[in-house]
């Protein structure tokens, strides 16, 4: 059995329904990212697994004990908001010792236990400092150690590093990743970052209006997304209004291109059709290559490892973008204006019903 | 989900849902809860039931049957009375025309001018508050009264009354409106000062379109403070009102001298509704700037300009002397051996008149009633704010306590006496006991004043990280132990301020107090009203200048207790 069961979860605020019904299985011993944007439900959903919010319906199990009622003090797991929530007055250690002194821990295993937990977060040598001291990083690595302190065998985590500049936020997701696969605890982190989410989790859970739109790998959602917004939503897509016009075969504007298509569609059916940017080849191209097009460059966007080619097909009203690697870039220098082959590979792009 | 079969209420389905889904509550929590109910019944049984007595009293006859509004009937047809109501209300409007372009102007210049020792000239203009408001009555009289210094000045006219008056609660609300201003027009934003000069505004312009609406909501608030001080205070009216009779003075007049209590009530009722209509526009008004304070502003640093700058300057000394002028003259006049006919210095008002005369244990009596609110009272306050703030659960009840927090500004400190006559003098109350003890001094000083403590002890709260409860209750820490650990030493410099705010004004309060205080337990503030009744001004003056010079000993003692904490946290606290 998984190790926290959300079944039907409803919550409403008056009439805002803030979650619908959202049923979930978090296995034990996994990472999980709660993906979406604002308004997604997503904090919510975290807060009643905490008990911090009442579920106006549906209920919760975790390892085998029914808590959707308890009280969060009679529920096991540890918080890390995105304030870090450090009590100022203290010290590290102190603060890190927080759950510790009401558990009758004994003071030399107390010390013991705050200094195992300074040296996981790598700040063994905090401990007499104030939080006020402390970069916003460490900040949140002392908030994490106190959350751990108590062995809770759930971690929540909040929108833990959206309060970081960019540089010490790539290297804090390394960090809590790693920290989370040593000590097998089970995590759910809250972010509305997909690259956070792609980056550190098992398993996403990507939300929309207080649903869940789809559960799967990073890799799943990102190359198998399971609905449009997802598409949209997690990395750079083009997506496109699109007939259905034979068994594998679509009309986009004045373009055909061939694709896997789920049998329910019928012929002339509204679909929409997605890929992303880097399935777009430019390499070895011809005018019998399959689902192929003369494409006109309309600007190019430099973005370092890569650049984003901003072009338009003939006959399709909207702009669509490329990802051209600096080798095809070296190759084909297009500029602004210029007409490039380009093809859109069958097995790469996804058809979808039309909303 | 969103669909709802015909004929089927929405209502009922979300409804339902909450009937079936309560959360546990924790034993802790239950700890919480208990405490907050005794709190709201605690605020219900010494605000709400006097208040609600007074209400009973003004429908009874003499006998206690009950007559419906005839009481109310004979007022209205009582010309003496009613010349009251109109006294009162012009009188404060006057007040507050006065006061405000002074205060204004006093507040401009201490955050818009380059002027020099500001932060003297804002503690002198702040002193009023350490004195009980008869203390510029009293001074006024040294200074205009029948054997005043400066009585030529006053040609036919005289002081008692109106003049007098008006004078007094000009000196006593100033640094109400100041403070209220000088707070308001800090908040404005330079950069928009920066944007008219980018665009070549004149400087009257840049006044009238920038300034005046940025303290918009700051001088409506003040005017309202100003306005409701004015008409309900007591003790000024009493002093130099001669025979210029005002609602405050009236219920006094009423219940001290006539025992027509029923009469009473009826006027107590009146006064509270121009003070109810002042306190629903200042409420109003409060919750229309809060929108305006989150926006992230640059401060404004006054540039030097030297003929403005001396305006400025000349200006806010001349008030800052007028002040200790009526300050100075009651200490003055308290060392004087024998007004007017001999001016050597003398302790005789101190010695014969205070201390040999037995008064002087109102003194004590006075500090042990400031102690114990400043002590309990503030206490009391936090804690019930803390409660109030950072728990959850008990839903219902929370919005009736905030009310019960937030109603005492509403309530004259002479009809809240009123009510706790009412109720507590019956022999049928089994909180009888405390009639005449300090117990209902204390419980009477912190309910008038518990507005003010209670909204800077939720600012406080506020500012401190919403999840601390949250984070102590996922590490099973239950919330007093945070309460001790964390929010008390974070919240520490709020508390001594509501700590000094409650010792200062139970020093100096009379209005409250007048109708309860006993023999044993008798208060240096209205020992001064009794004294200048008995025609002892000299000591009236060694008395309010006893009242001032402890209260701003104690202001003293609390920068400094301030000053040290600072030092002492500077290393968490930024």
């Amino acid at each position: 059995m998984d190790f926290l069961v959300l079944s039907h979860v409803q919550k409403r605020f008056g009439d805002f329904v803030a979650l619908e019904d959202v049923s979930l299985e978090v296995h034990r011993g996994e990472f999980l990212c709660l993906l979406g944007p604002s308004g997604c439900g997503k904090t919510t959903l975290l807060r009643i697994i905490a008990g911090l919010e009442l579920q106006s319906a549906g209920t919760i199990v975790q390892a085998g004990r029914d808590i959707s009622l308890l009280p969060p003090m009679e529920r096991d797991y540890g918080i890390v908001f995105q304030s870090y929530a450090l009590f100022p007055n203290l010290s590290v250690a102190d603060n890190v010792a927080y759950g510790l002194v009401n558990r009758k821990v004994a003071r030399a295993q107390r010390a013991a236990r705050v200094a195992e937990l300074l040296a996981l977060v790598g700040l063994p040598d905090s401990g007499a400092k104030f939080p006020g001291q402390l970069s916003g990083g460490q900040q949140q690595r002392i908030a994490i150690a106190r959350a751990l302190a108590t062995s809770p065998a759930l971690l929540l985590l909040d929108e833990p590093l959206s309060a970081l500049d960019a540089r010490v936020r790539v290297r804090l997701r390394g960090e809590i990743r790693g920290l989370q696969q040593r000590l097998g605890v089970t995590t759910i982190l809250v972010t509305h970052d997909q690259e956070e989410a792609l980056t550190m989790a098992d398993r996403i859970v990507v939300m929309k209006d207080g649903a869940i739109e789809q559960v799967g790998t990073p890799s799943d959602v990102y190359l198998r997304p399971a609905t449009p917004f997802v598409a949209d939503f997690v990395g750079k897509t083009n997506l496109l209004p699109a007939q259905r016009a034979g068994e594998r075969r679509v009309q986009v504007g004045a373009q055909r291109f061939e694709c896997e298509i789920s049998a329910t569609a019928r012929d002339g059916a509204g679909l929409r059709i997605f890929f992303r940017p880097e399935d777009v080849v430019v390499r070895g191209v011809h005018g019998a290559t399959p689902n192929s097009a003369a494409a006109v460059v309309e600007k190019i966007e430099f973005l370092g490892a890569y650049s984003r080619v901003t072009f338009r097909l003939n006959g399709i009203d909207q702009p669509l973008f490329a990802d051209l690697s600096l080798n095809d870039m070296a190759e084909f220098h297009p500029r602004p204006g210029d007409t490039l082959r380009v093809s859109l590979p069958a097995d790469r792009l996804r058809v979808f019903a039309a909303a | 989900m969103s669909q709802v079969a015909p004929g089927h209420p929405l209502s009922e389905g979300p409804a339902r849902a909450r009937r079936a889904m309560r959360m546990g509550v924790h034993w802790t929590d239950r700890v919480a809860h208990g405490l907050l109910i005794l709190a709201g019944l605690a605020l219900a049984l010494f605000l709400l039931a006097p208040m609600a007595v007074i209400l009973a009293k003004s429908v009874e006859d003499r006998a206690g049957e009950f007559v419906g509004l005839a009481n109310f009937a004979q007022y209205f047809a009582t010309p003496a009375l009613l010349r009251s109501i109109w006294n009162s209300v012009w009188v404060s409007s006057l007040v507050t025309v006065l006061t405000l372009p002074l205060a204004f102007t006093f507040a401009y210049a201490l955050t818009r001018s380059g002027i020099r020792w500001k932060t003297l000239l804002r503690n002198v203009a702040l002193v009023p508050i350490l004195a009980p408001s008869l203390l510029a009555a009293i001074s006024f009289i040294f200074w205009f009264g029948n054997q005043g210094v400066l009585k030529p000045l006053m040609g036919e006219g005289q002081i008692y009354g109106a003049p007098g008056i008006v004078g007094s609660m000009v000196f006593a609300t100033f640094p109400h409106a100041l403070m209220i201003l000088v707070t308001a027009l800090s908040l404005t934003d330079a950069r928009l000062y920066e944007a008219a000069d980018s665009l070549g505004t004149s400087a009257a312009r840049k006044f009238f379109t920038i300034t005046v609406p940025g303290a918009k909501y700051g001088l409506i608030s003040a005017a309202m403070v100003v306005f409701t001080y004015a008409i309900s205070d007591f003790g000024i009216p009493k002093v130099i009102g001669g025979n210029f009779n005002m609602l405050a003075t009236d219920i006094f007049k009423l219940v001290i001298g006539q025992q027509d209590f029923a009469k009473g009530a009826v006027v107590a009722i009146i006064l509270l509704v121009p003070v109810a209509v002042t306190y629903g526009v200042d409420a109003y008004v409060q919750k229309r700037q809060s929108a305006l304070l989150s926006a992230r502003s640059v401060p404004y640093v006054p540039r030097r300009s030297r003929g403005f700058d001396w305006a400025m300057a000349v200006f806010c000394w001349t008030l800052a002397l007028l002040m200790l002028a009526v300050l100075g003259m009651a200490i003055y006049a308290s060392f004087v051996k024998l007004w007017p006919y001999n001016f050597s210095f003398s302790l005789d008002h101190y010695r014969l008149g205070l201390i040999d005369a037995g008064i002087f244990g109102a003194y004590l009596n006075s500090l042990h009633l400031a102690a114990w609110c400043a002590t309990l009272g503030a206490a009391f306050i936090f804690a019930t704010a803390y409660l109030l703030e950072k728990t959850r659960g008990l839903d219902a009840w929370r919005p009736f306590v905030r009310l019960m927090a937030v109603l005492p500004m509403g309530v004259p400190g002479m009809v809240l006496g009123l009510g706790y006559i009412f109720f507590f003098v019956p022999e049928g109350n089994p909180l009888h006991f405390i009639y005449g003890t300090m117990a209902i001094l204390v419980l009477i000083t912190v309910v008038h004043y518990y507005s003010s403590s209670h909204l800077t002890a939720v600012t406080a709260l506020k500012q401190i990280d919403n999840e601390f409860e949250a984070v102590s209750a996922s590490l099973r820490v239950p919330f007093w132990r945070t309460f001790f650990r964390v929010t008390v030493p974070v919240c520490l410099p709020a508390m001594l301020d509501i700590s000094r705010y409650l010792f200062v004004n139970a020093m100096t309060t009379v209005s409250a107090v007048v109708f309860l205080y006993s023999p044993r337990t008798m208060l240096a503030s209205v020992a001064i009203v009794n004294l200048d009744e008995a025609g002892d001004i000299g000591p009236a003056a060694a008395m309010a200048s006893l009242i001032v010079v402890t209260s701003a000993l104690v202001c003293g003692l609390y920068y400094f207790a301030q000053a040290w904490l600072d030092k002492r946290t500077q290393a968490w606290r930024h």
